[in-house]
């Protein structure tokens, strides 16, 4: 099983709108893929739909080996989904945050996964803290230690780094790339090139359709820069649809 | 289908949690019953008609018949029909379907023909003051009013030196004193529970969708049923502590009797605060944010207020308001309530409505259940 995600024809429409237009996703397994386009164009309604947290009009696949329409229990307990909007308990301190998380995966062992998380995330000595009082970046980093608490083999992050700090950012992506290293996979939306650059591969989608798909090189090439790339691509697809 | 206890129990503790760092709702559970029960019990007052009465007439000359035809024809009184025993009359009482018993003896007309001042008997539901005390009144002129027609021309002679050629006797059963508070009290606990138990769940829910939680929530391997229960359970319990402080409330400040024990209103209790719950959980999946949650609130909580026989007797309602009255779980619960804290009643008389009750409950359960959403469409 090579694949992650391995999926074809996915699609969502929300009354006449076709938010996702028969796409095919496949994800390595050890691999970061870069989940690029601009806003609205469903990249959150394609994650969400692979965790099971929304209802797919079309498409059939495999995630993680697991039928994606009829399986969504046994792949929510193996994915690590990362929403783009802060979605922890604000008044809940940050251990009790993980270890509610972690008891909705786990029988046992909760103290020691908790204590382990903590000091992963080195926020042990604020883990009594509520959620809601913390700086942007140690609010992104509580959501990846929550994400990560029950060692998914699939991480889905939502714009993760959407205003945090450079370094909080460049931490964070040591951070999903030792965990890619581990063997699992990863599916990030960003906005950023930098941080596209550092993917193993870019998805780019624009209005529901997939329109470049491969290595940063691939994508960069016969264009200047990938900003240019991406430009170009969002005009194509403007294009296609008047 | 497994349930995981463990999960449950995280969710209860972080509700738990929640609830207790949040100052204004836990203010709401505590203060809003103890600020209604004052204003309510001390305040609350009301003019009621069309009381539903039964006849038991042991006599059957003309000014017994004019009487009855002048209780029939009054605004105050509704008579639904005519009883042959004094059993009927008493078990129909005490299940709540009447409000008055009038019994006119045998010989009334021969007593009334030979001076002998003869008496109506009127048994009350006087769990509700206001109606017993109205009907005292209301029957005095009635009976004086069909006598003042009657003894005209020959029997005429009856009335002279004796100004009430007849009298109504009034038996107050349940509230002999006359406590508007024995009525609201009890009454008063449903409307609470309801109030804060619908609201609480509900906003709950709903806020979890708003501050985004609820997507991450979705996203673990955890049943609807699991998170429900999880909701569910801390709110029964602050339901029976509310409960408590009303009751403790109504033995300090208003002194009432609870002459039907604590076991059955407590079992009352519990069907009604998951039909409460329940329903503030529907609520939840409907509303899309905390205001229309707190709309949809009071959408239910008016008519529960205000036809469920708490505001007015429900005997006095019109038939249309009385069909929706049947369909809110609080008229049954407040039917059990003053029924076993002020009538003492047993469990047999209460039956149907607990039935109506349990039934309610497993409607909005099932109801709840199917409209609860796993994803975020």
């Amino acid at each position: 099983m090579k694949y992650a995600i391995d999926v074809r024809n996915l699609t969502k429409k929300i009354k006449n709108n076709v938010i996702v237009d028969h796409i095919n996703i496949r994800v390595q397994r050890g691999k970061i893929y870069g989940f690029l386009g601009p806003n609205g164009s469903g990249k959150t309604t394609t994650m969400r739909m692979l965790c099971g947290l929304l209802s797919s009009d079309e498409g059939e696949g495999h995630c993680l080996g697991f039928d994606f329409k009829k399986e969504s229990d046994k792949i929510k307990s193996r994915v690590g989904y990362m929403t783009q909007k802060v979605s922890f308990w604000e008044d809940l301190t940050i251990r009790e945050n993980l270890e509610f998380t972690a008891k909705m995966f786990y029988e046992d062992d909760i103290e020691k996964r908790v204590r382990e998380s903590l000091e992963n995330a080195a926020l042990t000595p604020h883990a009594d803290r509520l959620a809601g009082t913390l700086s942007g970046g140690w609010k992104q980093r509580l959501a990846l230690a929550a994400c990560l608490i029950h060692e998914p083999e699939l991480l889905l992050l939502d714009e993760p780094t959407a205003g945090v700090d450079p370094k909080a950012r460049k931490e964070f992506w040591e951070t999903i790339r030792r965990f890619a290293d581990g063997g699992s996979a990863v599916l990030v939306s960003t906005h950023y090139t930098d941080e596209a650059e550092r993917c193993d591969k870019i998805i780019y989608i624009a209005y529901g359709s997939i329109m470049a798909e491969g290595t940063v090189a691939e994508i960069k090439s016969g264009f200047s820069s990938l900003e240019d790339s991406f430009v170009y691509h969002i005009n194509e697809s403007l294009r296609n649809k008047s | 289908m497994i349930l995981s206890f463990a999960k449950i129990r995280a969710i209860l503790k972080k509700e738990l949690i929640q609830l207790k760092r949040d100052r204004a709702t836990a203010a709401m559970v505590i203060f809003i019953p103890l600020l209604q029960l004052l204003l309510f019990g001390y305040a609350i007052n009301n003019d009621p008609k069309h009381l539903t009465t039964v006849v038991l007439s042991r006599d059957n000359g003309i000014f017994a018949r004019n009487f009855i035809v002048g209780l029939k024809n009054s605004e105050y009184f509704r008579v639904t029909g005519e009883i042959k025993s004094d059993e009927e009359g008493r078990k129909l009482l005490q299940q709540g379907n009447v409000q008055f018993v009038v019994t006119i003896p045998d010989s009334f007309s021969r007593n009334l023909m030979r001076r002998r001042n003869p008496s109506v008997l009127i048994e009350a539901d006087a769990a509700d003051p206001v109606t017993a005390a109205g009907a005292v009144g209301a029957a005095g002129e009635i009976l004086a009013s069909a006598l003042a027609r009657d003894l005209k021309g020959a029997p005429a002679f009856l009335r002279i030196d004796n100004p009430n050629p007849a009298n109504v006797i009034i038996h107050k059963l349940y509230n002999p004193e006359g406590f508007t508070n024995y009525n609201i009290i009890p009454g008063l606990t449903g409307v609470l529970l309801m109030l804060t138990g619908i609201m609480v769940t509900a906003l709950s829910l709903t806020r979890e969708r708003e501050r985004g939680t609820m997507e991450n929530m979705l996203s673990m391997p955890v049943k609807p049923i699991e998170v429900m229960l999880g909701k569910i359970i801390p709110y029964i319990l602050i339901g029976y502590v509310q409960a408590a402080i009303i009751v403790a409330a109504a033995e300090f400040l208003f002194d009432i009797p609870m002459s039907g024990g604590w076991f059955l209103p407590a079992v009352a209790l519990l069907i009604f605060i998951i039909c409460n719950l329940a329903l503030g959980l529907a609520v939840s999946t409907i509303a899309k944010n905390q205001m229309q949650s707190i709309q949809m609130t009071m959408f239910i909580f008016l008519p529960s207020l205000m036809l469920s026989g708490f505001m007015f007797p429900f005997c006095g309602m019109p038939s249309w308001a009385q069909t929706i009255g049947n369909c809110i779980p609080m008229t049954y619960f407040m039917r059990i309530v003053r029924g076993i804290m002020l009538k003492g009643s047993n469990f047999a008389e209460m039956s149907q409505n607990f039935l109506a009750l349990l039934l309610f409950m497993c409607v909005a359960t099932g109801i709840t259940i199917k409209l609860y959403r796993k994803t975020l469409d």
